[in-house]
């Protein structure tokens, strides 16, 4: 960690306020994520880039909380379920509860390119109260888009974020009739960056898919996929009807098992539909 | 006892104090009942003890900025005749999941004292507390004069609570759960106020969910006559709110539902006849999924608009456009970035009375990314140009990712008269996008031009010498918030040493440590609280303040078990009723 005498609190040095100087982390340089298109070979890239990184640890609450806990020391994405406790709920600062966090969670994307996680992560930042967060209209797109009902067009185009991925997709709702093909297509979407974990240095296997290590990834409680519904409340993936399902959804995540537990009641009853939903996640053989 | 009293103070041939005790009692009371401010009221109570009893027998409202600092017991002994409190609990940073949940500030030992101390209790006015429903059913049962309910801000409770309410509360004037975070579970509680039930001045439930029951809301709106204040949910189709609206026509303040509708309205004309007929309309809100469809529909009804939230529409530039000159005598405008710089310019050439302006940002957490159609919300042009036409500015709430120190210069030079600064620039600790120099200039602008200003949230890359700034010209500062700024020490004092009227400082991600929160020692006592989070401070700094000032709650919120002596969280406050009874195992008085 750097001594905060030596840097200005943010860690930055005083000549420059540049973000894009290198900012040495010891726990975070393992954490580096790793872009790239599936199937090129990951550029070399800078360290984690986020204001609130080389702070003293006891002065950034949100970081403390979110960061830290989504890696473990050797630097590894967590794969167990046990990933560092992960229950924040009580504490007042989780990262995946729609209603408390402000980041709403969709860590690890950035239009620059950066990892965001650190920053989607503080607590607090910026200071939009709860309330107004949950209040938003949902129309946020349709005015961008011009696009009245987007389900009137016959598609339905939400993104898809997955919990460490630096960049989003977009799927059509539409061109699947059903949770099996649409859990499949997820697979073979996001297989890029849990593959770049289960090979050494981010590389890609060039056949594809590694089968025991996806499988190993996509099985049991390492993800589960979940979505924001028009309520804004984010629902485990599979619990209604399809077409009610298509109506509803504005957008979809692919989350840490563990963390799953901290989202709506009544997806808590059914967290024991997780073993059937990742069931539904295996790739067909 | 009090005529004896004045027959001594004429034989003592004490002058002066003859003519002003020769009154009797009663009538000093009735002078006194006069008084509404709290301020004067607290002045009032000091001049001699004549009037401190008179003043606290006159008193029917009570104002508690934070519930800590007294008891209820404390005020029931002090004020016999109290009609109406307001409370006030968390401290702000709670709004931003600062504060943990079950921290405290439960409203319902408060109503346990009230019940039997002010059993005529009329109006309870809570901002930032923990009310459940037991405490609500509790309350509607035990006043039986009750007339207004307001939760800002609150949470804990359900729409059971509210059913209760609805129920018991035979004279209820107002009901508004505005921002409370409440556990929607159905619209069946409107259903609940009987049909006799005619009373109703005040209705706000725009922030739940689900669908009440029209019928029901539609007869409650038509039979209650003095109806002033109605703002729906967002199950609220616009076909509803027009039949509403001809119910109600001399609304004055209007929280839309939806403002939008599946299908097209048969007859547009309706709608624009049903806003055409509330004339009295001065406040507009809600307009969630509104459509520039349906906006021009509203346009007959903002000729005497004062308030304007559109802060959960989102609308772009032209159809702010052209919804703005509308609306001539606008004083406070709310908008979502979505508006844009060009959206500015429009409120700048259309609203020449404008005094508050707050834009909001439409995705505060970059998750849509930079959008296709290069959309950036608002910047230092937008500011720029609404302050050159809208002189009267005095608040000013301001979300943005870029400024320079020279736009905050400008914008002060033409509008002097802020009382309320608070511009967020939304990167943490971004510099002038232009100069990349650190914001102090900007802020130190704003402190030495408005010599009204009260209130001030700062944000940017910011160097102690923003706070040398603020120390040294901000004298009528009351409310500062300080977020990732700062180099030492030496900032936070400036700002304790300089400022003679704080009364509110909340700090967060700073480097100040226990040398600051020790420079504030004789400060804290004429303050309501202090706030620093992820600060420099240590559990033993905190324990030094609290030795040295006995009557400050020092208190330490710890949620984690792993540094034990760095104080994480800590919240110091005056108070005349001794260290926290309910508190939290996480909440430790020092």
């Amino acid at each position: 960690m750097p001594s905060p005498l030596e840097h200005d609190y943010i860690g930055f040095s005083s000549s420059s306020s540049n973000f894009e100087e290198e900012v040495e982390v010891e726990d975070l340089k393992g954490t580096e994520l790793r872009l790239g298109l599936p199937g090129s070979e990951s550029p070399e890239r800078k360290p984690v880039v986020g204001l609130s990184l080389g702070l003293p640890k006891s002065s950034v609450s949100g970081l403390k909380r979110g960061f830290a806990d989504t890696v473990d020391g050797s630097g590894g994405w967590i794969f167990s379920g046990g990933s560092g406790g992960g229950m924040e709920n009580g504490k007042g600062g989780p990262l995946v509860s729609q209603k408390e966090e402000n980041g709403g969670g969709t860590s690890g994307q950035d239009s620059k390119g950066h990892v965001l996680s650190a920053k989607a992560q503080v607590v607090g930042w910026p200071p939009i109260r709860s309330y107004r967060k949950s209040m938003m209209p949902t129309n946020l797109d349709k005015n961008k888009d011009g696009i009245e009902d987007k389900q009137s067009f016959g598609c339905v185009f939400v993104k898809v974020s997955m919990d460490g991925a630096p960049y989003l997709r977009k799927v059509d709702l539409k061109t699947y009739d059903n949770y099996k093909e649409l859990s499949s297509a997820l697979e073979k979407m996001f297989s890029c960056f849990t593959i770049g974990q289960c090979t050494s240095q981010g590389v890609q296997g060039k056949d594809g898919l590694s089968q025991s290590c996806l499988a190993d990834l996509l099985h049991g409680s390492e993800y589960v996929l979940t979505y924001e519904d028009k309520d804004r409340d984010w629902m485990l993936v599979g619990d209604v009807p399809w077409d009610m399902f298509t109506n509803s959804c504005r957008r979809l995540r692919i989350m840490k098992g563990s963390d799953a537990i901290g989202l709506a009641p009544r997806v808590k009853e059914k967290s024991k539909n997780r073993n059937d939903l990742a069931n539904q996640m295996q790739k067909p053989v | 006892m009090a005529s004896k009293k004045k027959k001594e103070a004429i034989d003592e041939g004490k002058s002066m104090e003859i003519r002003v005790s020769l009154f009797p009692d009663e009538v000093l009371e009735r002078v006194l009942g006069f008084v509404k401010s709290h301020k004067d009221r607290s002045s009032v109570s000091l001049v001699c003890k004549d009037w401190y009893t008179a003043e606290r027998w006159s008193r029917t409202h009570v104002f508690i900025g934070n519930c800590y600092s007294v008891s209820p017991e404390i005020v029931a002994r002090r004020f016999p005749n109290i009609r109406s409190v307001t409370l006030k609990g968390k401290p702000r940073f709670s709004d931003f999941n600062l504060v943990p949940p079950n921290w405290g500030a439960d409203i319902h030992s408060w109503l346990v004292v009230f019940a039997s101390a002010y059993p005529f209790l009329e109006e309870l006015r809570l901002k930032r507390m923990t009310v459940t429903d037991e405490s609500l059913d509790f309350l509607a049962r035990s006043f039986t004069g009750f007339k207004a309910l307001s939760l800002v801000s609150c949470d804990g409770f359900s729409t059971d609570g509210l059913a209760s309410i609805a129920s018991y509360c035979r004279n209820l004037t107002e009901l508004d759960i505005q921002e409370s975070g409440i556990d929607d579970l159905g619209g069946s509680w409107l259903s609940y106020f009987p049909e006799s039930f005619t009373s109703l001045e005040t209705l706000n439930f725009a922030n739940l969910n689900s669908e009440v029951n029209f019928d029901a809301l539609e007869k409650l709106v038509s039979r209650c006559k003095s109806l002033k204040v109605l703002k729906v949910n967002r199950s609220i189709t616009l076909e509803q709110l027009r039949r509403l609206l001809m119910r109600a026509p001399q609304l004055v303040e209007l929280g839309t539902g939806s403002f939008s509708q599946d299908h097209l309205l048969r007859a547009d004309a309706e709608l624009e006849a049903a806003f055409n007929n509330c004339k009295s309309l001065h406040t507009l809100s809600g307009l969630w999924e509104v459509s520039s469809m349906y906006l021009p529909a509203l346009y007959p009804a903002c000729t005497n608009l004062i308030f304007l939230n559109l802060s959960y529409a989102t609308l772009q530039s032209t159809e702010l456009a052209k919804l703005l000159p509308n609306c001539p005598l606008l004083r406070r405008l709310w908008v979502l970035d979505t508006v844009e710089d060009k959206g500015l310019e429009a409120v700048a050439s259309n609203c020449h009375f404008l005094e508050e302006l707050r834009v909001f940002p439409a995705d505060p957490f970059d998750q849509e990314g930079i959008p296709e159609g290069g959309g950036t919300g608002v910047t230092e042009f937008g500011f720029v140009a609404v302050s050159k036409g809208c002189p009267n500015l005095r608040y000013v709430l301001y979300f943005c990712r870029q400024m320079t120190n020279v736009a905050v210069a400008t914008v002060v030079r033409n509008c002097p008269n802020f009382t309320h600064f608070r511009l967020c620039i939304m990167n943490m600790c971004e510099p002038d996008h232009i100069t990349k120099d650190p914001m102090d200039e900007a802020f130190g602008a704003v402190v030495k031009t408005c010599k009204k200003l009260r209130r001030l949230a700062v944000s940017g890359l910011l160097t102690d010498r923003t706070f040398e700034y603020i120390g040294t010209y901000a004298k009528n500062l009351e409310t500062l918030s300080v977020a990732f700024a700062g180099r030492s020490d030496r900032g936070m004092q400036s700002v304790l040493e300089g400022c003679p009227k704080l009364r509110k400082l909340e700090i967060r991600d700073c480097p100040f440590g226990n040398s600051a929160l020790l420079s504030g020692l004789d400060r804290y006592e004429s303050m309501r609280s202090l706030w620093m989070s992820a600060c420099k401070v240590t559990i033993n700094g905190c324990r030094l303040l609290a030795r040295r000032m006995p009557r400050l709650n020092v208190e330490v919120i710890k949620e984690d078990d792993n540094d034990d002596t760095q104080a994480e969280k800590v919240y110091v406050y005056r108070s005349v009723a001794g260290p926290r009874r309910d508190a939290p195992p996480f909440v430790i008085t020092m």
